[in-house]
């Protein structure tokens, strides 16, 4: 039900763009709301890391999953319980780039006379890393949009990505692991019941959204034509706060629908969930040394506290302390 | 109390959701799940709110007037104080894969004792009273009212977490629920509802200075029998000190190794030790607890009761502290004690005095593991080891919750055990070191009333044990933590009869050759040797 809501309710926002874009309300579809939606998201993760980092750490928690550093003779494990910089940016590295901590994943299984067992779950950390590492690329790509001279790095991506040199226009493979692995995360969601049962509708509309902004894409590439010099110099135009409303004419519904729905994406960003992306970077339990015992850490609000001193605890027992020949300060 | 089903019936688990979603599913508190709640004398002692007796079974829960304001004042004091709560409030994807590798939810099938879910309970109320998504959209963004029913599933559920840390292993972003329940438990403590086997132990700690209230002369009558059974054994007299001034170290354990066996095996184990040694040391009655179960209510209490063993230290003039066996014990030590208590700036960097190893790890806490301190007696030759009294046990390990994942204390029990037995053999990879199982019975939930509860988040541990019990004929399952050696017993003689718990302390003791001591016929326990039956069936 929740995830026929939210589909509905991107289908709903094609919709509305389809609507817009045919009721000649281009310039607000292909100018005022994506700046909008832009600088709501810059602003609006810029709030939010600002206000994670205004609440303080105040004890250096880390999970330690690995050997602690003591003994010279005992190996530590430095990255699975870094315990100095070095091993902290390593850990973040495998954690943010490889999705470490994914990686572990089990699946707990049962057997006949209840026995459990923990077995390989690798599908979950593989569309999880296929879906983020294509959507990063495909970004890179679009960056041919924005930049007068195609950067070579962006060419040599472009490259790399329809090595297979199939088809025309050539197949570039990321599209097709995108639109499987959002679809796959999508399906492990509504297939596993404990997934399905926690899932929300903040859930299922964000992975509907990126399926709908990934499906206008490649349809604008290998389906229809786009008239791509024109979005140019409209993205160019963007680019630099001059928006050249005389090509918007020119370019097909499709486009705006993609657009409109990369919009609501960086609209809806920042008051959802997927502010992971930066918050992953700032948990206490991955980005702090396990260094305490030899490093002491400051708690920002550490405040006296009342505390049952030696002297009361004496004062309690001196006779039965007397008697059983322990040591008293006070006779 | 209900009686508790037989394993049979405990182990038939149904993870089958419900129809409903889980906000429509109200909380259904059930007997053997909950522990009592908190007395009125308990919470008077430690100066916590709305002391008064009451019952989680009662549908009145005696709370004050504006207790929905008094939670939702706390949520926002905490979201300004942990940058945890606030990020862990925010990030999750919901992605489930910290579902199934929660003991509880692997024991009861409850979808509520999913770690993910667990936090909902309090991330939906956050949506709605904190995020503005929440307060436009409401449920649709995942949001709920804060009501009584909500406020008695947290209750309910926070006490069902043992704040292990597992879950946190797997999250992508280490999201760690035991930050959650432990932020939960602070909540709900504001409003009294804490529970008696946590606020009874803490009050007597912070009055009587250790967690089983033992007053100083008891816990000196205590180690006597121990000293009798050690001459008994070994033909020693040992002549331990306390409160002892100028002594070089001092040395601080749970409470719980000095009462009820195995821990009291495990404090003999030291006793012989430190004796064999020579070791310039001495036991505190004021500090006579080396865990804390302060950490299971309030920040603020785990400091007041923690400052105890900076306090005595410096009171004695010691050098530096030897901290013994005990799990949630040094997850304390290691990640707060010197932000709450420190700088320890009055006492050395800690240094055998045995070898000379100087503990540079520790150089700012100041105290160190005693698996630590006898791995690096061990390497250095120090100990005459007879791994051969040993024989008669096959020995299995269980790394303790928070020396795993809130310390990484993995190896030098390994070290230790390895040099003190010939039988040893792991469990099944996936449930030992980061990715080991609760006992089921740890942030103080080890209570009487609660079995059902404790067996089945006990289950995947005993479960574990049971492969290499019939594997490689285990039948003795060590560890470093009071909270396991009081709780695994029951677990094991519930789930595979046969298989004893100890400390590891115990085992370093049956093997330590003393000098001047008699031949050993028999180990802590009484049991007889595997050479003196061999003689014995020669004879």
């Amino acid at each position: 039900m929740r995830a026929l809501i939210s589909l509905v309710a991107v289908l709903l926002l094609v919709a509305v763009a389809y609507g817009m874009a045919e009721a000649n309300m281009r310039f607000l579809l292909g100018v005022v709301i994506p700046y909008a939606a832009v600088a709501v998201f810059i602003f609006g993760m810029i709030a939010r890391v600002l206000k994670w980092g205004s609440s303080p750490v105040p004890f250096r928690i880390p999970t330690t999953c690995g050997q602690q550093k003591s003994l010279p003779w005992i190996k530590q494990s430095k990255l699975e319980s870094p315990s100095g910089t070095m091993g902290v940016l390593g850990r973040m590295a495998l954690e943010v780039f490889f999705f470490r901590s994914l990686f572990r994943n089990l699946k707990m299984q049962r057997y006949e006379g209840n026995q459990l067992a923990y077995g390989e779950a690798k599908w979950l950390w593989l569309a999880g890393l296929a879906f983020h590492w294509t959507f990063l690329v495909i970004l890179l790509r679009h960056l041919r949009f924005f930049t007068l001279a195609v950067p070579v790095p962006v060419q040599m991506l472009e490259g790399l990505d329809s090595f297979l040199q199939i088809g025309a226009p050539i197949l570039y493979i990321t599209d097709v692991i995108f639109l499987a692995a959002v679809t796959g995360l999508f399906i492990r969601r509504v297939m596993l019941p404990q997934v399905r049962y926690i899932s929300l509708m903040a859930d299922y509309f964000p992975l509907f959204l990126i399926l709908g902004i990934g499906v206008t894409g490649v349809m604008m590439r290998y389906l229809t034509k786009t008239d791509i010099l024109s979005v140019k110099i409209l993205t160019m135009s963007l680019v630099r706060f001059s928006p050249d409303a005389s090509v918007l004419g020119q370019i097909g519904v499709l486009f705006y629908i993609h657009l409109f729905l990369i919009s609501v994406l960086f609209l809806y960003f920042p008051f959802s969930k997927l502010v992971h992306m930066a918050g992953v970077f700032m948990s206490p339990t991955r980005n702090l040394a396990a260094n305490n015992r030899w490093k002491r850490h400051i708690n920002p609000w550490n405040y006296p506290v009342h505390v049952h001193t030696y002297e009361e605890y004496e004062n309690d027992f001196r006779a039965k302390m007397k008697e059983a020949g322990l040591p008293v300060e006070k006779e | 109390m209900a009686k508790l089903p037989k394993p049979e019936e405990l182990a038939k688990v149904d993870y089958t959701p419900p129809k409903t979603s889980w906000m429509d599913t109200p909380v259904v508190i059930k007997e053997g799940m909950f522990c009592h709640g908190a007395k009125t004398k308990s919470l008077q002692t430690l100066g916590f709110p709305n002391a008064r007796d009451w019952r989680p079974m009662d549908a009145d829960w005696k709370l004050p007037e504006n207790w929905k304001e008094i939670l939702l004042n706390g949520i926002a004091d905490r979201l300004k104080k942990y940058r945890s709560f606030q990020l862990f409030m925010d990030i999750c994807v919901r992605c489930g894969a910290c579902a199934d590798k929660c003991h509880f939810f692997i024991g009861t099938g409850d979808p509520k004792n999913m770690p993910v879910l667990r936090a909902e309970l309090i991330r939906s109320v956050y949506r709605k009273e904190f995020t503005l998504a929440g307060k436009i959209f409401g449920k649709m963004a995942g949001a709920r009212e804060l009501t009584l029913d909500v406020l008695k599933e947290w209750w309910y559920y926070f006490f069902q977490c043992t704040e292990c840390r597992r879950c946190s292993v797997f999250c992508p972003y280490g999201i760690d629920q035991a930050e959650i329940t432990i932020i939960g438990r602070e909540l709900l403590n504001e409003l009294g509802l804490n529970i008696d086997w946590i606020a009874g132990p803490a009050s007597a700690c912070y009055m009587k200075g250790n967690h089983l209230g033992l007053e100083p002369h008891t816990i000196v009558g205590n180690l006597e029998y121990m000293l009798d059974d050690i001459e008994t054994i070994t033909g020693k007299r040992i002549k331990p000190t306390f409160n002892r001034k100028g002594a070089e170290i001092l040395f601080v354990t749970p409470s719980g190794d000095l009462f009820a066996d195995p821990g009291t095996y495990t404090a003999m184990g030291y006793l012989m030790l430190f004796e064999e040694l020579g070791l310039d040391y001495t036991w505190s009655t004021y500090a006579s607890e080396g865990g804390n179960f302060g950490f299971f209510t309030t920040n603020e209490l785990a400091k007041r009761l923690n400052s105890k063993i900076y306090n005595e230290a410096k009171r004695l003039g010691v050098k530096w502290i030897l901290g013994g066996e005990c799990g949630h014990m040094w997850r304390v030590l290691s990640q707060y004690m010197d932000t709450w208590n420190g700088p320890a700036d009055f006492l050395e960097v800690p240094k055998s005095p045995i070898t000379g190893t100087v503990f540079d790890h520790a150089k700012s806490m100041k105290m160190i593991h005693v698996a630590e301190f006898t791995a690096d007696l061990i390497k250095n030759n120090k100990l005459k080891l007879d791994p051969k009294r040993n024989d008669h046990l096959t020995v299995t390990w269980h790394d303790s919750c928070n020396t795993a994942r809130g310390m990484g204390l993995l190896e030098e029990p390994r070290y230790v055990l390895k040099s003190v037995v010939n039988n040893f053999h792991e469990m099944p990879e996936d449930t030992i070191r980061e990715k080991t199982f609760c006992c089921g019975s740890g942030s103080g939930l080890n209570a009487s009333e609660d079995m059902d509860l404790r067996m089945k988040g006990g289950f995947p541990r005993a479960n574990a044990v049971k492969f290499v019990h019939e594997h490689h004929g285990v039948n003795m399952l060590a560890n470093v933590c009071a909270i396991d050696r009081a709780s695994l017993k029951p677990l094991m003689d519930y789930w595979v009869p046969g298989v004893g718990v100890c400390g590891l302390h115990e085992l370093v003791a049956n093997a330590l050759v003393m000098t001047g001591e008699k031949e050993r016929t028999t180990d802590l326990r009484g049991e007889p040797l595997p050479s003196a039956q061999a003689k014995e069936e020669k004879a």
